[in-house]
């Protein structure tokens, strides 16, 4: 087979396995767990497979007329390049990885089987986004995305947080796709195509007439997808939903999507410096942010969802800087260690009985309970930390060093204004990211207090997964070398400033951190606080559905808890406040969107029920009297009908006879 | 003959068979009366017939017919009564209203059957 072929068949094979899922499920439950995670292995194989035949080479490019649409030609295109075919690899791996951990942490969810097919699909949508060569294909991937996320969001709808989570997440990126779509038509339009490599030289050409409009449209769908400020504000709402979707929405699909399709149409972008300055800010805002919130949250994965936001800040600063190596090199570090980092949280929420760190920083011995989890967690931590020699630090150096080229104006593909942009906010960030890393560390294995809760021994398949994710981020900076070449050939190893600098904020961050600790860990012992759910026969996702739902009753917030022992507390100040709902943000919103739309509802509510209705009452009340009258004659007797008849004859035979009268008189 | 006298006498059966038809109660007597109008018809066809002197006598052909008709009209009409009789223990078509309109809501209120669908909207 040819390496096309091989292509074709990896998006394809989870598509036809959701499908299958869907259509069996219910008559034969035996073929759900094969069928959710066979598909999904083997096109990660082939998508090894095609990674290798490519080799980072000349890009492949294979196409086929869809039909004829009579303007620009939509094709069923493939575009295989070192940048698709290794994000391919990495969402083929992480989603492997969940479907194997799901069979575990849904092992009794009654709806494992749409569950799964789900899945599938979102994973069959994200390589269709990766492999596509035209961007309206692309569009379809990245649209099933949306409602993929939507249904598995909504998992456990009997929750009321997961309902309004999916809903917003459907809404909020919906409010991005808009303009997106309009700047994909005005792009197409312009390049004359909507073949990706078209696209691409027309940019370089300077065929592209309105760069600015046209990047700033397409970044707005790109900021909602990828959980960028201002559209942020779903993702950390979407950890209502199961602890493997998280880790797929956040490592692979979903948020990497954005960013993947902002490295591909780089020279559209870069065809703006405006554009390339906006995305700039608006990385370094949702770094800084989103890092000063991940400090105040205390549900654990509320903290990753806003560590996820922040590591995607790097990424598109990466890309402000005009280096789309290292923002897909940190995407796929990133993917690997989120992945991790979230199935982990899965096993320690089932473990603990609850998802809260107050709760956790009550708990002793958690760490001897779930080893596994314990070691790999902390490797991911230190990889997100980007503590060298982790895969994280490789990948967050490449950005740094790429904003600092800039920066000193040593690369031209951006203004030096954006370069200081993200080195600033980055640095900043990585100070932040090793604080609440070492944050969520302390307080979830170094708690004292009574002893954890048994919730028994941990799916060996959940343990296994761990482990599997682990090896790629301790041992993925190896490849840094060789990487460059698979990109733009511009190298990726580390610079000695950034390294230096940017290692250095992030042990003065963890060891502030721990200082902090230290410092209030002594008060957790005197406020006992938290509550846990304790099922030892249940699976993960009953403990953690029993968990998202309490939290908001046991602490009065979904994001916060009002724990004095929380080192974020002491660090964050009087900030903290603000940084646990998310700088208001959704205050925000709420009064500039949702108030305005109900209120509205409530005017054309009122204008229906009193205004429209009141015409249809009143014709219906005519008919109604005149029925009623005539209802009243029919009394069943026949004589009295027959009597009428007769009445009736009798009065137009005379009607008759005068008219015939008067006719012939005149 | 002068065509007054059978003219005249169709009449009188005629409105007899009329009143009876409209005022009598036993549905035998009803179905009697019926009989009546017939053959006043019978009559008049007949005497019209002469009177015109037709060569085809359509009227008295028609007579045929209408004499066959009320036959079968005869019987089927006294079966259903034996039937109704069986079942019901009277023939009287006063008794016999099964067809009349039930007592309904009454259209004084026309918010009445609207009420009950606000309601459940509101509830919803």
């Amino acid at each position: 087979m040819t390496t096309t072929t091989l292509a074709v068949l990896v998006p394809l094979l989870p598509f036809l396995g959701a499908a299958a899922g869907l259509l069996l499920g219910r008559r034969a439950p035996g073929f759900v767990r094969p069928l959710a995670v066979l598909p999904t292995f083997a096109a990660f194989v082939l998508a090894v497979v095609v990674a290798v035949d490519q080799g980072g080479g000349k890009a492949i490019d294979a196409a086929t007329r869809l039909t004829p649409t009579g303007s620009v030609p939509i094709e069923l295109a493939l575009h295989l390049d070192g940048f698709a075919v290794l994000v391919a690899v990495l969402v083929g791996l992480v989603a492997t990885c969940v479907q194997l951990y799901s069979t575990g942490y849904l092992r009794d969810d009654p709806r494992y089987t749409s569950y799964a097919a789900l899945v599938s699909l979102f994973t069959s949508a994200m390589l269709l986004v990766v492999y596509s060569g035209d961007l309206m294909v692309l569009l379809v991937g990245w649209e099933i995305m949306g409602i993929c996320s939507y249904f598995l969001v909504g998992h456990y709808w009997e929750t009321p947080e997961a309902r309004a989570a999916s809903l917003k997440a459907f809404l909020v990126t919906k409010l991005g796709d808009v303009p997106f779509l309009i700047g994909l038509f005005a792009l197409a339009t312009d390049a004359g195509t909507f073949r990706i490599t078209g696209v691409v030289q027309a940019a370089l050409t300077g065929g592209i007439g309105h760069p600015t409009l046209i990047a700033l449209l397409l970044l707005a769908g790109v900021a909602g997808k990828s959980a960028q400020f201002p559209l942020h504000t779903w993702l950390p709402d979407a950890m209502a939903g199961p602890t493997p979707v998280s880790a797929l929405i956040h490592a692979a699909t979903m948020v990497a999507a954005g960013i993947y399709f902002v490295a591909r149409l780089l020279p559209v972008f870069a065809a703006s410096a405006a554009a390339m300055t906006v995305l700039a800010v608006m990385a370094a805002v949702t770094m800084v942010g989103s890092a000063l919130a991940a400090l105040a949250q205390d549900d654990i994965k509320r903290v990753l969802a806003y560590s996820t936001i922040g590591q995607l800040g790097y990424m598109s600063g990466a890309l402000a800087v005009g280096d789309r190596g290292a923002a897909v090199f940190h995407l796929l570090s990133h993917g690997a260690f989120k992945a991790l980092l979230f199935l982990a949280a899965g096993v320690i929420i089932h473990a603990a009985g609850t998802n809260s760190l107050t709760a956790m920083s009550r708990m002793g011995g958690l760490a001897k309970r779930i080893p596994d989890a314990y070691w790999t967690m902390t490797v991911a931590l230190l990889a997100l930390a980007a503590i060298p020699p982790f895969a994280g630090f490789f990948s967050k150096e490449a950005v740094l060093s790429a904003a600092e080229h800039t920066a000193l104006g040593e690369s031209q593909v951006a203004p030096s204004g954006a370069g200081w942009t993200v080195l600033i906010a980055g640095l900043l960030t990585a100070l932040l990211t090793a604080a609440y890393a070492t944050r969520l560390w302390l307080l979830a294995f170094r708690g004292r207090g009574a002893e954890a809760p048994d919730h028994g021994k941990q799916p060996v398949v959940m343990n296994a997964v761990l482990w599997v994710l682990a090896i790629p981020s301790i041992a993925f900076g190896l490849t840094t070398g060789y990487l460059g070449d698979w990109f733009d050939g511009r190298a990726l190893t580390p610079a000695v400033t950034t390294s230096v600098l940017s290692t250095g904020v992030a042990l003065v961050g963890g060891l502030v951190t721990y200082a902090a600790w230290r410092h209030t860990s002594a008060l957790a012992a005197r406020t006992p606080m938290g509550a846990v759910a304790a099922h030892p026969e249940g699976d993960g996702s009953l403990v953690e559905e029993e968990a998202i739902a309490s939290h908001t009753r046991v602490y009065g917030d979904i994001a916060s808890a009002p724990d004095p022992a929380d080192p974020g507390r002491l660090l964050l100040g009087p900030l903290h406040r603000h940084a646990a709902t998310g700088f208001h943000l959704d205050a925000v919103y709420s009064a500039l969107f949702v108030r305005p739309v109900l209120a509205a509802a409530a005017l054309v509510r009122f204008l229906d029920r009193e205004v429209v209705e009141t015409y249809v009452r009143g014709a219906s009340a005519a008919p109604r009297w005149l029925g009623w009258a005539v209802r009243r004659a029919q009394n069943g007797n026949v004589q009295s009908y027959l009597s009428a008849l007769l009445a009736g004859s009798l009065v137009l035979a005379a009607a008759v006879v005068v008219l015939a009268n008067v006719t012939a008189g005149s | 003959m002068h065509l007054a006298y059978p003219a005249v006498l169709a009449v009188l059966l005629f409105c007899t068979g009329l009143y009876g038809v409209l005022a009598r109660r036993n549905a035998i007597l009803v179905l009697m009366s019926v009989e009546l109008m017939l053959n006043a018809v019978n009559l008049n066809l007949v005497a019209f017939d002469v009177w015109l002197r037709d060569t085809l006598h359509a009227g008295q052909a028609l007579t045929l017919f209408t004499i066959a008709i009320a036959a079968a009209e005869i019987g089927i009409g006294l079966a259903i009564v034996l039937a109704v009789y069986r079942n019901r223990g009277t023939a009287d078509i006063d008794k016999l209203r099964d067809t009349a309109e039930g007592t309904g809501p009454d259209p004084a209120d026309p918010e009445d059957p609207a009420a009950p669908a606000q309601k459940a909207e509101a509830a919803a």
